[in-house]
């Protein structure tokens, strides 16, 4: 995955470094599988790595496939990264080890959901539970949100083409 | 050495959350930067997840054979934060599309220079 990363960071033909965030989100949604997510696993291989992918490449149809080289040195931003990471991994000095049970995050309320959504909502899945049952409202927020971003894109895209409508009859009325 | 082991997955957190601010940072081509920002998002995905896996536990899904399960609760979070992360990386490229229309052009620098001629 770093090594991904590290191929986007430096590829300047935007197809690879497509192809290469495809790659890094497959190889998220495997080390997901690892961790017991398989719900999210499955969302993000078909959602992070099929549709974004499929999305980013109908735009390189539309726009120039390759970067201009930088004309700025990056240091400055090396620098603010570096510190960046610094501070967050002076953070992680304090959190809660790998993979125990005993740790805060895992004893408040995902305890309640493993005992009880059998029997208060009938599905095995607890994922699929809370998700729907306990939750709802959520993903109905999630849902509108979808819904907003869809409605923005169309509108964008929408303008455009009345645009350029527009003009090419203004030229033939021209002519 | 059981410190790495303890905190090893924060790490990798963290490399790949610095990999996406780099390039959100660093780059000027707008395709670029929404790779990057995907990146980002991706990276905070593993924060939360790691966190909930318990060693020795198994996927939530209840069963008999099983007594151990891994935290659900992150997983619906995620599930949520993954969706709508698509719905704003389409917003983002729906607006390089009218940029490019507009400016001819993709790059942060040359939008710039555009803007003050």
């Amino acid at each position: 995955m770093v090594a991904a990363v590290i191929g986007v960071i430096r590829s300047r033909n935007l197809f690879v470094v497509v192809m290469l965030g495809g790659i890094y989100s497959f190889l998220m949604a495997t080390v997901m599988v690892a961790l017991d997510a398989v719900d999210v696993a499955m969302t993000e291989a078909a959602v992070g790595a099929g549709m974004s992918t499929v999305l980013l490449l109908a735009v390189l149809g539309l726009v120039k496939t390759r970067e201009a080289p930088l004309r700025h040195s990056p240091f400055i931003p090396l620098l603010v990264c570096f510190l960046t990471g610094a501070a967050l991994i002076y953070g992680t000095l304090s959190l809660p080890p790998f993979g125990r049970q005993d740790t805060p995050t895992n004893q408040h309320v995902a305890p309640y959901y493993i005992k009880n959504s059998v029997k208060e909502t009938g599905s095995p899945n607890i994922v699929t539970a809370v998700l729907a049952s306990y939750r709802g409202y959520d993903t109905l927020g999630e849902t509108t949100v979808i819904f907003t971003g869809g409605i923005g894109v169309l509108i964008l895209l929408s303008t455009s083409r009345r645009r350029r409508l527009k003009q090419s009859s203004d030229e033939d009325s021209s002519t | 050495m059981s410190l790495i082991l303890a905190s090893i997955n924060y790490w990798v957190t963290i490399i790949l959350m610095i990999g996406g601010l780099y390039i959100v940072v660093a780059h000027g081509n707008m395709v670029k930067k929404l790779v990057g920002l995907s990146i980002f998002q991706t990276s905070v995905y593993l924060l939360f997840l790691s966190p909930g896996k318990i060693l020795g536990g198994t996927a939530p899904i209840i069963s008999e054979k099983f007594e151990v399960y891994s935290n659900p609760l992150p997983h619906v979070l995620i599930l949520t934060a993954i969706v709508v992360g698509v719905a704003t990386i389409a917003l983002g490229m729906a607006l390089v599309v009218r940029i490019n229309e507009a400016y001819g052009t993709i790059e942060d620098d040359e939008v710039h220079e555009m803007e003050q001629d």
